[in-house]
């Protein structure tokens, strides 16, 4: 099986770690992981803030650069949410027919990283060891528009040494909502806070998720507070293995979000 | 151009490239599956802090006494059947003559029912014979109301259904679940507004 | 709080205000809890509740596609049984109906029934304006004409004051309109309960006319449906002799026999209950029962805009039950007046733009007042797409802006957009996040940035760029693709 990785363009600039993880996993489970260079962006900050027409030539971009895999992986619930609701969408909006039909194709074979783990490697211990207490918040686009459902805690469950604690109000939206966070940053804070507070409820030392930009928002509340919880994307909690603890690198090099 | 004929054309318009939507697939008037509707019906009634006593056919005169309790003026519908009635109880027959005002100096009323429904505890009046016009069972402040068992059905289809035929008939129909109630003060459910505050129910077996 | 929502300043504006409102945010997070898990528990009791919202957004789907053909049927059938049909083009209009109508039976005041259609044309307005008293009889809208409050919720207009202030608002102003508040009035629920229907009692006895709007129309039988809970809806619609109820176009049903998904599907979506206490069906004129001269203002007032928008018709299945505002993570902190309309929350969000325009500062911010999270897309019985349809009108705010000045956002989104044309800018810019990230290096995250980046960085920190980026690893350690 061909499996392409598509960072993201978030994780590629800001948060790598996510995508090396995300090879690691694959990787000792037997895939062959390419990375296309050509992957950009799938425009989904633009179709959300009402720039179909810029998100277009992405839209297109995505299918040209990834059409030819067997599979997409991505570690992100928000981005394959757009790849796989949106995208045909806007392709029919700016009366790309034929477009549509052809991203609408590609889309179903575009999988957030526990759908691929669980779904189609049929996966759920990944051998990765984390002792650490940690809560699990479930993003909104993987929740509501992919319906991962349980698969990220099937996964989190299997980690040896977890201590997983259950997040209050864990599927309500953390209000970051990407340029929500911007226009309406008072009630994107506002909303952010409360998730906070649930999140330090737990006494949980690690925040995990399927989406970093939820992460940075959340991270970025927490950090404010020095509130002493790091957050961290899945990937990164399943490619941790005894090595990395004997080696001391666990939670790996990167800094808090 | 008149409104009507404005308004119609707006529609039109606005229709003119809109894909047909095909009927819905949907199976009306399907039955529920339901073990016991007596019972359940009597529980979801009483979910509504209504009571509901269940009597044979032969003692509903005196479930309607212990019902009324201290009531002092009693109104019924014309058509009521008499049996339910306890001998000597003094009441008002509504003759269509009684106005609000004399209707709230009247402290209960005892009416029929046409449909019961189990699942949500629900009763709806038609207004027929033996239920009166509907102002009857609003003013007055407690609300006798006996329901038939033959008349009692699963769910909502099938009281719709059964209702089909009032509504051609060009009756109102009044759906009661329970006394009147808000829920406007924090969302917290209160019981006894503007309706009747007070609905005792009774569910009538066939049997004796 | 004025008495109108005109002029309303754009949603953030707003929300920052009410944000900062700590006993609303208080009353509206108790409620909007309370009544999720209300929800909650009767909707899990319904093994087909997905068939029945299935149902529901078919029904109302069929409807809408051939609304000339129903409100011509609807038209007839309440013509047969003795109602007289208006029609109305907008607001003015069917105030102008209504209050023509109330002068020709003499009155001088009215009852009403909660409705959203009267509230939306702003009828009691009208009516005061003719010198004519519109008395508010749901408990939730007394309280907000009691305090010269605007609606914030569908179903509860209210729910943005506790028992406390109610009480304090009833002891103050009943006296002055009617019966007064009783003395030693506590703000228990039950006691507040009963001071409203002994202030109303007399109202609903003296009264010659009433206002009614309607949950559903039926088209074959011309029967109307009022779903309500305390007994004033019953008492408006059944005691004077005249009932006038404005009703939208697309509050049309086919059949008698699709109330019997409706009816399943809104009390357990609204209040959270199995069925509503009161359910009144009436068809014009029944002789010797209730009202005997019986009006019905079909009112489209935008409807028509909205229908004429392929995904905007889907806004038009709602059946304003309000589930989408209970759920709402914005609705629960902001509250409904920063919508400014009495349609608030998700379903306003769309609503409004679709049937109002997107011209004023307030209806172009709607569509961006969401965080896109579809939690309102669950709750919604009749299946409304809400969050696809905001990212819809979305894009027709930005396209209605494109021509003029730029904004800096439009600038940003397309350099965005020409950013990530081509992966070799995307590379160059990664280049110069990499320079930044060496530069602030050991700096684990960013405190205050300038710009309009302070929006971000006003609360939350920043994340500092690392030195190197995923791709610069994958050519480092995997060598280039060829597939570039």
């Amino acid at each position: 099986m061909r499996v392409a990785l598509f960072a993201t363009c978030f994780n590629d600039a800001m948060w790598p770690e996510t995508p090396k993880a995300v090879v690691t996993v694959l990787e000792r489970l037997g895939c062959t992981v390419e990375f296309p260079l050509g992957q950009t962006c799938c425009g989904q900050m633009l179709t959300n803030t009402g720039y179909a027409r810029e998100a277009l030539p992405l839209v297109e971009r995505f299918a040209d650069v990834f059409e030819s895999y067997d599979a997409v992986v991505a570690p992100s619930g928000s981005c394959v949410g757009s790849v796989r609701h949106q995208h045909s969408g806007v392709a029919r909006d700016c009366g790309r027919t034929d477009l549509a039909e052809r991203v609408a194709t590609g889309a179903r074979k575009v999988y957030e990283l526990s759908e691929f783990l669980v779904d189609v490697l049929g996966v759920t211990d990944v051998g990765a060891r984390f002792p650490h207490r940690v809560t699990y918040h479930p993003t909104c686009h993987s929740l509501r528009m992919l319906r991962v459902g349980d698969k990220p805690l099937e996964l989190l469950r299997a980690v040896r040494g977890i201590d997983l604690v259950e997040l209050p109000g864990a599927e309500e939206c953390c209000g970051f909502g990407g340029t929500f966070a911007l226009k309406n940053a008072d009630t994107s804070v506002a909303m952010g806070s409360d998730k906070a507070r649930h999140v330090r409820e737990t006494e949980a030392e690690v925040l995990v998720a399927g989406d970093n930009s939820c992460l940075a928002h959340i991270g970025g509340l927490l950090r404010r507070q020095r509130a002493g919880v790091r957050v961290m994307h899945l990937a990164e909690v399943l490619a941790s293995t005894e090595a990395d603890f004997a080696r001391g690198q666990e939670l790996g090099a990167e800094a808090t979000r | 151009m008149s409104a009507r004929d404005e308004i119609l054309g707006r529609v039109r318009t606005a229709l003119q490239d809109a894909p047909d939507s095909p009927p819905p697939a949907w199976t009306y008037g399907a039955g529920a599956a339901v073990a016991d509707v007596p019972a359940l019906f009597a529980e979801r009634v009483e979910d509504y802090r209504a009571t509901v006593q269940r009597v044979g056919a032969g003692q509903v005169a005196d479930a309607v006494t212990e019902a009324l309790g201290s009531a002092g003026t009693v109104v019924v519908p014309d058509g009521l059947p008499s049996e339910w009635l306890p001998d000597g109880l003094e009441t008002v027959v509504d003759d269509g003559s009684l106005g609000a005002g004399d209707l709230d100096r009247i402290d209960a009323v005892v009416t029929g029912s046409a449909v019961g429904i189990a699942v949500t505890g629900t009763i709806v009046l038609d207004h027929g014979p033996g239920q009166g016009r509907r102002a009857l069972s609003l003013v007055p402040d407690l609300h006798v109301c006996v329901v038939r068992e033959a008349d009692l059905v699963a769910d909502v289809p099938e009281a719709v259904a059964r209702l089909q035929s009032s509504i051609d008939a060009g009756r109102p129909l009044t759906w009661i679940s329970g006394p009147s109630a808000t829920s406007d003060i924090e969302l917290q459910r209160v019981e006894g507004v503007h309706g009747p505050r007070t609905l005792r129910v009774l569910l009538v077996s066939e049997g004796p | 709080m004025s008495g109108t929502f005109v002029g309303m300043p754009a949603f953030p504006d707003a929300a920052r205000e009410a944000l900062a409102d700590s006993q609303q945010r208080r009353n509206l997070h108790h409620a909007t809890h309370t009544i999720r898990d209300k929800r909650a528990r009767v909707v899990g009791e319904v093994g087909n509740w997905e068939e029945l919202r299935v149902a529901g957004a078919e029904i109302k789907d069929r409807v809408l596609t051939h609304l000339d053909t129903y409100l011509e049927q609807l038209e007839e059938s309440l013509t047969r049984a003795g109602a007289t049909v208006h029609w109305a083009r907008d607001a003015e209009e069917a105030n102008r109906i209504v209050v023509e109508l109330v002068r020709a039976t003499g009155a001088d005041e009215v009852v009403k029934v909660k409705s959203m259609a009267t509230q939306e044309i702003e009828l009691n307005d009208a009516l005061e304006a003719a010198g004519i008293d519109a008395w508010e009889t749901d408990l939730a809208e007394l309280i907000v004409q009691l305090g010269h409050d605007l609606p914030s919720h569908i179903l509860v207009p209210a729910i943005h004051r506790n028992r406390a202030e109610i009480r304090e608002i009833f002891l103050r102003e009943m006296g002055q309109v009617g019966t007064p508040a009783p003395d030693g009035l506590t703000s228990e629920p039950r006691e507040l309960a009963e001071a409203a229907r002994r202030h109303l009692r007399e109202k609903f006895l003296r009264s010659r006319v009433a206002i009614s709007g309607a949950n559903f129309a039926v088209a074959d039988s011309g029967t109307l449906v009022v779903v309500e809970s305390e007994g004033n809806g019953r008492m408006c619609l059944t005691l004077p002799e005249t009932l006038i109820s404005v009703v939208g176009i697309e509050k049309v049903v086919p059949t008698l026999a699709d109330l019997e998904v409706m009816l399943q599907l809104l009390p357990r979506s609204s209040t959270g209950e199995r069925m509503n206490p009161y359910t009144s069906m009436w068809t014009g004129v029944t002789p010797g029962d209730g009202p005997q001269d019986v009006h019905v203002v079909l009112l489209d007032n935008g409807r028509t805009e909205a229908l004429a928008d392929e995904l905007g018709r889907q806004a038009l299945r709602c059946i304003r039950c309000s589930a989408c505002l209970n759920v709402c993570p914005v609705y629960e902190r902001v509250g409904g007046h920063s919508y400014g309309s009495v349609y608030p929350g998700p379903i306003g969000a769309v609503l409004n733009p679709l049937i109002r325009g997107t011209s004023t500062p307030v209806d172009k911010s709607l569509p961006y007042a969401s965080s896109l999270c579809g939690a309102c897309f669950d709750a919604c019985p009749v299946r409304i797409q809400i969050p696809d349809l905001l990212v819809r009108l979305r894009t027709r705010v930005v396209d209605e802006k494109r021509g003029g000045i730029p904004s800096g956002e439009e600038i940003a989104m397309k350099g965005t957009a020409w950013m990530f044309a081509e992966a070799k800018r995307w590379e160059r810019a990664q280049k110069g996040s990499e320079l930044a990230g060496r530069a602030l290096r050991r700096r684990d995250g960013l405190g205050r940035l300038p710009g309009p980046l302070s929006a971000w960085t006003d609360a939350r920190d920043a994340p500092a760029p690392p030195e190197e980026t995923f791709r610069s690893w994958w050519r480092r350690e995997r060598g280039t693709d060829e597939r570039a």
